[in-house]
């Protein structure tokens, strides 16, 4: 019931590598942690969903704030590797149409 | 009378208690048969009922609690959520929920608010209770084709 947040930056690309859940209690470090990203001018931030086994809209929450601040920071999100029963979350939400989603599994290019 | 096992937990309101109850609703819908695709529906589903009292009801006062009642029926599973503390605006809630329509700009996304919606989307049937505190009822079937016989069994968890 925890989440583990890795941040890899290199130049200009910040890779986020997420681990556990995300839900009220862990979606505030989350947020804590992606927003200075995404605040970066012209970063490239990747958020690696891959070992992210639960979501609810704490999560997706967070993400939207995420997005928005890439808008006025003019830099990038891209989340990857999402779980089949996340991405059903940006689904129904209609949230896969406006953010930029990769489900793929890892290695694989679309 | 419909016989029914009935589980009720009390938990501070607090957001470190709402995986606590994710794993009681896991395994009680587990014990019952449900599908792990069901469970998954309820995990969300009744976090986002007690992250709503959680966090609209007590952001003033630490010192809440959250009741949460399961009724174990043979076909369904009926959860009941009841915060007594000061409640919110129903009508404002229910306005701003919803799924997102891609014309929408970037800036206009509502970064909350899909609790309900998606509680809405994932249970069966949902009743919420305004007049004390907020009390929220949803119910999801063992097996969606049942769902339209008797259809009057919330009114019993009032």
């Amino acid at each position: 019931m925890n989440l583990v947040i890795d941040v890899v930056e290199e130049n200009n690309k910040s890779v986020v590598n997420l681990s556990g859940e995300i839900d009220a209690y862990t979606a505030p470090n989350l947020k804590e942690s992606l927003l200075p990203l995404t605040q970066k001018e012209g970063n490239a931030v990747e958020v690696d969903l891959g070992n992210v086994n639960y979501m609810d809209s704490t999560g997706l929450g967070v993400f939207i704030s995420a997005l928005k601040s890439t808008k006025e920071n003019d830099s990038k999100l891209k989340l990857v590797n999402i779980q089949d029963r996340v991405l059903r979350l940006f689904k129904i939400t209609g949230l896969d149409e406006i953010m930029d989603l990769n489900s793929t599994i890892r290695g694989v290019t679309e | 009378m419909e016989k029914f096992d009935f589980i009720e937990m009390k938990v501070p309101a607090k957001p470190e208690y709402v995986g606590v109850i994710r794993l009681s609703i896991s395994g009680i819908a587990n014990r019952m048969g449900f599908s792990y695709e069901d469970i998954e529906d309820l995990k969300v589903a009744i976090s986002e009922a007690i992250t709503n009292a959680v966090t609209h009801a007590y952001h003033e006062n630490d010192e809440g609690e959250v009741t949460v009642g399961f009724a174990v029926y043979e076909n369904r599973l009926e959860v009941m959520v009841a915060d007594h503390g000061g409640s919110f605006n129903l009508n404002e809630i229910k306005d701003g929920i919803g799924p997102y329509k891609d014309t929408e700009s970037v800036e206009n996304l509502r970064e909350g608010g899909f609790g309900l919606f998606l509680i809405n989307t994932l249970m069966d049937k949902v009743q919420i209770n305004n007049n004390y505190g907020v009390i929220i009822l949803m119910t999801k079937y063992l097996n969606e084709t049942e769902v339209d016989l008797d259809d009057d069994q919330i009114s019993t968890t009032q």
